[in-house]
């Protein structure tokens, strides 16, 4: 019997709403802590956060106190996970507790009313109409069907007399446990995709191919089954501004040699594979000697067809047709001329690509100049012939999240589950009406009282307005 | 005439209906009382055509997207929404009563594009933000937290007219909730004349909040401040009454701004937790492959729901009524403040397009 005691006690400790109020509060308090502490960041910021607060004496204890306690990874820490097991234990325990009493009230039939009890409800209308009871009873019938509820009839009260009644929507007052039972929902998905997840990373430079992907946590190796190629990145920006309009990569998915899928990546638009998701995180520039960079031109002569090449930054290239043959002397990322009209790179990123080239012909003729990517006018030749810059293949690497995430359906079960419960709770509710039809002499006289769990008011209008009808 | 010239009149004319309501408040003149409704739906319809000229304005810019993106953009809307919200109480209730208590925290959020010196620029979208989720998102969150702003107006409104002992706690909430909400305010506009109408400082009001005031370079300006400050407070607890005496001479009933309060409350709170939090955990799981990351933002968003949930809790199942739950609602309208401009001001984060 002990047992059962210490059970109950338990029991009765997580049904309690002060608990909950508690734990809420507890919740929303630490997690404000969290907000102004700076998580999983450098130890740098921190301490220059507590130097400002507590004084450069004292930043290094309050560091180290805040490290133990966790309150730099706060939302993984024990504490904070203990919490958010307490608050779904309350949840769960506080909704099984009231279910039943809340199963009573929804199963309880509807019963007809004593006449004088009429006018202690909260909504209620008297209204006489000519005619017999009978077609009295036609029009009231046709009024309750109206509220979308089917009239149940007691006439034991006399012949002259007949009470209607009916309610719908009593299921809606299981529409809290629904929002709750989502929760629940929702945070065994977190659950799941925290343990059997993989929450990742992988550079990829443009041409280069990965079979596996790197964990966040422990930067470990983490097998995909099948591989990933970049086959090419690209920024597009907006008009002729540094304003970036997206990024994208070209990526191809290779199973047993084979490539098996074929997808261009953006933000907001990722590929997905066998339970694996890539994302478009970051991009970066190659260092330059690891990798063998290609520029690519599309090359035409004066009145000629169009030929695309591709080339490395000191290989020369010949102009079909024509006695020109050009050479490619520098790259750069980034085109800008200082003061001095001297070119520079104004920063890593693509974002003004452009190369020099050098033009000589068969009788020793020379023409240079800066072909830029954004800049169409620049790629017209003295001799009408035209050389344009496509594309520079090789430069750059794409920074992609990885995750697998089998949590993740859970989750947006939970998320309709509980836009659902939200709508049944908020703009639904259990509605009652009970009708008193009394024939007296050539009219008959009706009594209306209703209820509703929420938004009386409303309901009160829509009995108004169906109701007054039947007097016209 | 373009969307800027637009903007201005609406200013203007909420900085007006706001004085007009206030001057409606003291006097109860019926005259008055309809001149402060015209100019506000006046001011309402301007800043409607603005918003739409300011959409097609970016059509021609060759940019194309909806004015919701930045935090100029979002205060705008918000001032709609929250002006179609009170105007639709206005209507529905045939009471003016919230008007002077709403509209200043309309010309407010006005007021702070021009003291953050933010910019109103009609830019690009960013990749992140080139996405179907970010109208109802935004569009979604900001309904919700003017429906928690009208919550806030009722709840004030409440403890103003239901208290008056100075010693009882609502009393003090309420009269010192409201001087700091002034006081911030008026510090911030000393900031805003000294650094930009004085000096011409080109950051934003990160750089120089309160160095007018409680931050100043001088120790003995600062600590005037805070005497002030205090001054002010002591001022409003001390003579809060008048104010319920005024509110008093209108007949409204502490059960009608009870229900009012529940109401918008139940308006705010679905619309704010499949807008905000669903929609953008969605969001959030396609562009970065993560639903929920703590980022500040989001966590401030789950203080407020949490809030707003024990709200809803502690009314029906605990049935607080009264000062009490007028309190609780104005709790909820100072973490949404906060969720909505401190995080975009203080903290870092994922949501930091709305900085500038």
């Amino acid at each position: 019997m002990a047992d059962k005691n210490i059970v109950d006690k338990i029991w009765k400790f997580f049904t309690s709403v002060k608990l909950a109020v508690v734990i809420i509060a507890v919740i929303a308090l630490s997690s404000m802590i969290g907000t102004v502490i700076e998580q999983d960041s450098s130890p740098e910021k921190n301490l220059k956060l507590f130097t400002k607060i507590f004084g450069p004496a004292n930043a290094q204890t309050v560091y180290k106190s805040a490290v133990a306690l966790g309150l730099t990874d706060m939302y993984h820490s024990w504490w904070f996970t203990s919490i958010l097991i307490c608050f779904s234990a309350n949840l769960i325990i506080c909704s099984i507790d009231k279910l039943p009493h809340i199963k009573r009230i929804v199963d309880e039939p509807l019963k007809p009313i004593d006449a004088k009890d009429f006018d202690n409800y909260g909504i209620k209308k008297e209204l006489s109409v000519d005619g017999s009871i009978e077609d009295a009873k036609t029009l009231v019938l046709a009024a309750i069907k109206k509220l979308g509820m089917t009239p149940n009839a007691s006439d034991n009260s006399g012949p002259n007399t007949i009470q209607f009644y009916a309610h719908k929507g009593r299921r809606t007052r299981y529409a809290v446990y629904v929002i709750h039972f989502s929760i629940i929902i929702i945070l065994i998905g977190a659950v799941i995709g925290n343990t059997l997840g993989f929450s990742g990373y992988l550079i990829l430079p443009e041409g280069e191919t990965s079979a596996v992907a790197y964990s966040r946590q422990s930067e470990k190796e983490h097998p995909l089954g099948f591989s990933i190629r970049c086959d090419d990145f690209s920024t597009s920006f907006y008009g002729l501004s540094d304003m970036p309009k997206d990024y994208a990569s070209w990526l191809s998915v290779i199973e047993d040699g084979k490539t098996v899928l074929k997808k261009t990546i953006g933000v907001n638009s990722p590929l997905k594979y066998k339970g694996y998701t890539f994302y478009q995180s970051s991009y970066g520039v190659v260092p330059q000697k690891n990798t063998r960079s290609l520029i690519i031109l599309n090359v035409t002569p004066k009145g000629g067809k169009t030929e695309q090449i591709s080339l490395g930054v000191g290989e020369s290239f010949k102009i079909p047709g024509t006695k020109f043959s050009g050479r490619l002397i520098a790259f750069t990322p980034a085109l800008a001329f200082d003061k001095n009209e001297r070119p520079y790179s104004y920063t890593e990123n693509m974002n003004n690509p452009a190369v020099y080239i050098e033009l000589t012909s068969e009788d020793n003729d020379k023409y240079s100049g800066w072909l830029v990517k954004r800049y169409p006018q620049t790629w017209d030749l003295p001799d009408g012939s035209k050389v344009e810059l496509v594309d520079n293949w090789g430069y750059q690497y794409t920074g992609l999240q990885v995750r697998k995430d089998p949590g993740v359906l859970l989750v947006y079960a939970g998320c309709l589950f509980m836009t659902i419960g939200l709508y049944c709770a908020f703009f639904l509710s259990h509605k009652k009406i009970w009708v008193l039809l009394q024939s007296e002499k050539t009219k008959v006289n009706i009594k209306i009282a209703a209820f509703a769990n929420k938004n009386k008011t409303g309901y009160e209008g829509v009995i108004n307005s169906v109701f007054n009808r039947l007097t016209h | 005439m373009g969307s800027p010239m637009l903007f201005g009149i609406a200013e203007v004319g909420y900085f007006v209906a706001m004085m007009v309501y206030i001057g409606y408040f003291m006097f109860k003149n019926k005259s008055v009382g309809i001149t402060a409704t015209a100019l506000a739906a006046g001011a309402f319809l301007s800043q409607t055509a603005a918003l739409i000229l300011r959409w097609v304005e970016s059509y021609g810019m060759g940019i194309g997207r909806a004015p919701l993106t930045n935090l100029y953009e979002s205060l705008i809307f918000f001032v709609w929404c929250l002006m179609l919200g009170y105007l639709i109480i206005e209507f529905k209730y045939k009471n003016r009563t919230f008007g002077a208590f709403v509209t200043p925290l309309a010309g407010l959020a006005l007021g702070f594009i021009d003291l953050t010196g933010i910019s109103k620029e009609i830019e690009p979208l960013v990749p992140a933000l080139q996405s179907n989720w970010l109208l109802a998102h935004v569009t979604m969150s900001f309904i919700a937290y003017a429906a928690f702003a009208l919550a806030f107006a009722t709840g004030m409104l409440y403890l103003v007219l239901s208290t008056e002992k100075r010693s009882e706690s609502s009393y003090i909430f309420w009269t010192v909730a409201g001087s700091v909400f002034f006081i911030v305010l008026a510090a911030m506009g000393a900031d805003y004349i000294k650094f930009k109408v004085i000096g011409t400082s080109q950051e934003l009001i990160k750089g120089f909040l309160f160095k007018a005031t409680f931050r100043n370079e001088s120790g003995f300006i600062a600590l005037l401040s805070f005497v002030a400050a205090f001054a002010l407070m002591f001022f409003v607890w001390r003579y809060g009454y008048v104010l319920k005496r005024m509110v008093q001479t209108f007949n409204i009933t502490l059960d009608f701004l009870e229900d009012l309060n529940y109401k918008v409350i139940a308006v705010g709170f679905p619309i704010f937790t499949l807008g905000g939090l669903i929609f953008g955990a969605i969001w959030a799981d396609q562009a970065w492959g993560v639903y929920w990351s703590w980022d500040p933002k989001e966590t401030w968003s789950l203080i407020s729901w949490l809030v707003y949930a024990f709200y809803l809790h502690a009314r029906f199942l605990r049935g607080w009524r009264g000062n009490k739950i007028a309190v609780l609602s104005s709790i909820g309208f100072i973490t949404v403040i906060f969720t909505y401009l401190g995080v975009n001001l203080f903290l870092s984060g994922l949501h930091s397009y709305g900085e500038a």
